[in-house]
């Protein structure tokens, strides 16, 4: 088998679609192979599409793509056992032409991102999986071994946007794999309702959305949240959390994900339910810092393969359709240019990428997730519980003077934490934020 | 030789739902696989051909979409794929879609090569009838061999071809000329994997698509729904069932003698239907 191509993409996700599609749409040769039995099949996300970086790949994509619900109102939710603060934000600019963000059932919607990829020329192979990239002597990447008959297959240059876990790339001493602290291991589950029992308890009507995240005891002191998400005729209803913490803790995922559905916030939204699916996912959450090597000779890594998820605005999917876009974009350049995929020469990606909200947005809160992760028992245990009680103390009308209430309320909060804790959490944050 | 091998794309019942609320089949989403039964033929050709030379053509009937299954078909190794598909053939039961079948495979004896063998499934996982190959046998005047499972001989020059074929109570050893048509059972082999190169040439594949009029079927008014006699009155799901159990603790005969007395006493009748019975020997 001696047949080459211009490029290999491994795997049919967000970042593989959009940079198959991009450099096939440029003349490109291009193969994509994924393990799965059809794009999709083995991709899990919560799942919400951010159109901007769709509408970059295919401005038309609201006409056919398969897409559940346009959101128009999202709850931030603190939680303790019995309670949940929140901040709802719903307004009816989001009921536009074209919505921003919408819900999707990754299933569907990678099938359909991906005919447009076939459609523009590209090679998709399914239920075929990369073994191992091939090197020449030199140790630049010449192609791939698949787990078929004859399986070598050749390229000037391999995309790797095989997923969080970069099993290829780790393979090959090209990175690093993910560190424990550096991911959370999410579980989900698809609850089945009427869509107008769903719009009902969602104040919702028509295809409009609603979206929950919810942080607080929930995750038991981890780094964690949960999620609920509105699709037409289901709700996506989900907890993740810190790898090394849920080692160190012994919490199992299933665990926390039925406690969240039992708390008497959440239940009332479920009830009469039916879950036909399950599912359970790692999301890079280590941010700019866990970023690994992004190019090199003869190979680029897009996506989550790249840890590029932004965990504090639950960003993941834009990230990698638009570092899959740009790596193409990157390949497509270089070829047009008739140069080599160096990686003096594939550096012009992550140029790109640093000259876009990308990069920026990572390295704006690079100091996020080890300041979450190290003060976990605060931001997740010791804070919520601390609002909860300021709010029923707030609320409860029961005869006590208002000055002596918030006494009680001062006094609550610094035998939970010292003022220099306090201030320190504060300033940490505030550091963290800019 | 020349092998048409007959597949059908069909929902994956393991992944049927019913809708909670109004009972029914939600097709929507569902993802549609080859009828499982149909690998097995498949299989068999690709064997048949690797044994003996020639070539295998895989044929369906359906919509547009059907092109997946036939492009997945030729990742395992097969040749060629046609689709016939046309407006004509909706709605098609099986009398209708034996004859749009057998019209096709007639017309791709004349188009690329005269046809030998005739596989299909043993029966479809959507439909379970088990008539279409049959059908098909009896339109081309093909030697009908139904459920086999296993090839024992094929002797191209002296046109013959042996197997076996379950029957009830044992199997039958069968001889018979070719053309024939097979219905293969399952389990008789595994499906295989394609090599890299099959699957890239499957990939690329020109499918060859044909209309009704493309395929030569000499008269539309016998495809589709209006050559179909058969009429799908109600398709449901079966309501769950809430049977009153009792739980028993078992202890020896005393158990025997009381599950007896509380089925004679549930079943009144029960009695004199034994009786009934008895007296019938």
């Amino acid at each position: 088998m001696t047949e080459k191509f211009d490029a290999i993409v491994v795997g049919a996700g967000m970042a593989g679609n959009a940079a198959a599609l991009t450099m096939a749409k440029r003349g490109l040769k291009v193969l994509q192979l994924e393990r799965g039995e059809y794009p999709g099949s083995k991709n899990v996300q919560g799942a919400i599409l951010y159109a901007n970086a769709v509408e970059k790949l295919i401005p038309e994509f609201r006409e056919d793509a398969p897409l559940e619900r346009h959101l128009v109102e999202q709850r931030f939710w603190m939680m303790d056992d019995a309670s949940h603060t929140g901040l709802h934000y719903r307004s009816e600019d989001f009921n536009e032409e074209r919505p921003n963000r919408y819900t999707i059932i990754r299933s569907q919607f990678d099938r359909w991102f991906s005919r447009h990829v076939q459609e523009a020329g590209a090679l998709v192979l399914c239920e075929t999986t990369v073994l191992e990239l091939l090197k020449d002597t030199k140790g630049r990447v010449i192609g791939v071994r698949t787990d078929r008959r004859d399986g070598d297959v050749f390229a000037d240059v391999v995309v790797l946007a095989e997923g969080v876990n970069g099993l290829l790339g780790t393979r090959a001493g090209l990175r690093e794999r993910p560190a424990r602290e550096n991911v959370a291991l999410a579980v989900k589950e698809m609850h089945f309702l009427p869509r107008e029992t769903i719009e009902a308890r969602f104040n919702l009507k028509g295809d409009e959305g609603a979206v929950i995240e919810a942080a607080g005891t929930i995750s038991r002191g981890m780094a964690g949240m949960g999620f609920i998400y509105t699709n037409r005729e289901s709700i996506s209803i989900g907890i993740g959390c810190i790898v090394s913490d849920l080692a160190k803790t012994g919490h199992a995922p299933y665990e926390l994900l039925e406690a969240f559905k039992r708390h008497p916030s959440v239940a009332p939204l479920i009830e009469g339910s039916e879950v036909k699916e399950y599912a359970a996912h790692l999301i890079p959450e280590g941010g700019y810092k866990a970023i690994p090597q992004l190019f090199g000779d003869g190979w680029l890594v897009a996506g989550d393969a790249a840890q590029l998820n932004n965990a504090i605005h639950r960003e993941g999917s834009n990230l990698a359709l638009a570092s899959g876009q740009m790596a193409g974009e990157a390949v497509a350049e270089l070829k047009g240019r008739g140069l080599e995929p160096t990686a003096k020469n594939l550096e012009i990606y992550k140029t790109r990428l640093v000259d876009s909200y990308v990069m920026q947005d990572l390295k704006k809160y690079k100091d996020m997730p080890a300041l979450l992760h190290a003060s976990s028992q605060n931001f997740f245990l010791t804070y919520p519980q601390l609002v909860s009680k300021a709010m029923q103390n707030f609320l409860r009308v029961d005869g006590t003077p208002k000055v002596e209430k918030e006494k009680r309320t001062l006094r609550s909060v610094f035998a939970a934490r010292s003022i220099t804790g306090l201030l320190g959490d504060a300033v940490r944050m505030a550091r963290a934020w800019r | 030789m020349h092998i048409v091998v007959c597949i059908k794309q069909v929902p994956d019942s393991a992944q049927i739902r019913v809708h909670p609320v109004t009972n029914t089949i939600m097709r929507q989403g569902v993802p549609t696989i080859i009828n499982p039964y149909d690998l097995f033929a498949v299989e068999e050709a690709l064997r048949l051909r690797d044994q003996h030379g020639g070539a295998v053509t895989i044929l369906t009937m359906g919509p547009p979409m059907a092109e997946e299954s036939l492009r997945k078909a030729m990742t395992f190794g097969a040749d060629r794929a046609v689709l016939l598909t046309d407006r004509f053939f909706a709605g098609s039961d099986t009398l209708a879609t034996s004859y749009a079948l057998a019209s096709a495979i007639a017309k791709i004896g004349e188009t690329f090569e005269p046809v030998d063998i005739v596989f299909t499934g043993k029966q479809t996982i959507d439909g379970d009838t088990a008539q279409v190959g049959p059908g098909i046998a009896k339109r081309l005047g093909l030697a009908q061999l139904t459920y086999v499972s296993r090839v024992a001989a094929l002797d191209l020059a002296g046109g013959t071809i042996e197997v076996d074929r379950r029957a009830e109570g044992g199997v039958q050893a069968l001889r018979t000329k070719l053309p024939c048509l097979i219905t293969m059972l399952e389990g008789t082999n595994d499906i295989r994997r394609g090599s890299l190169p099959d699957a890239l040439r499957a990939a690329r594949a020109e499918i060859v698509v044909w209309s009704a009029e493309d395929a030569g079927i000499p008269d539309v008014a016998k495809c589709g729904l209006r050559g179909s006699p058969t009429v799908v009155k109600r398709v449901f799901a079966p309501s769950a069932r809430a049977e009153k159990a009792a739980m028993v603790e078992p202890d020896g005969a005393a158990t025997a003698d009381a599950l007896i007395d509380a089925m004679f006493t549930q079943r009144p009748r029960l009695e004199a239907d034994l009786a009934t019975l008895v007296r019938g020997f």
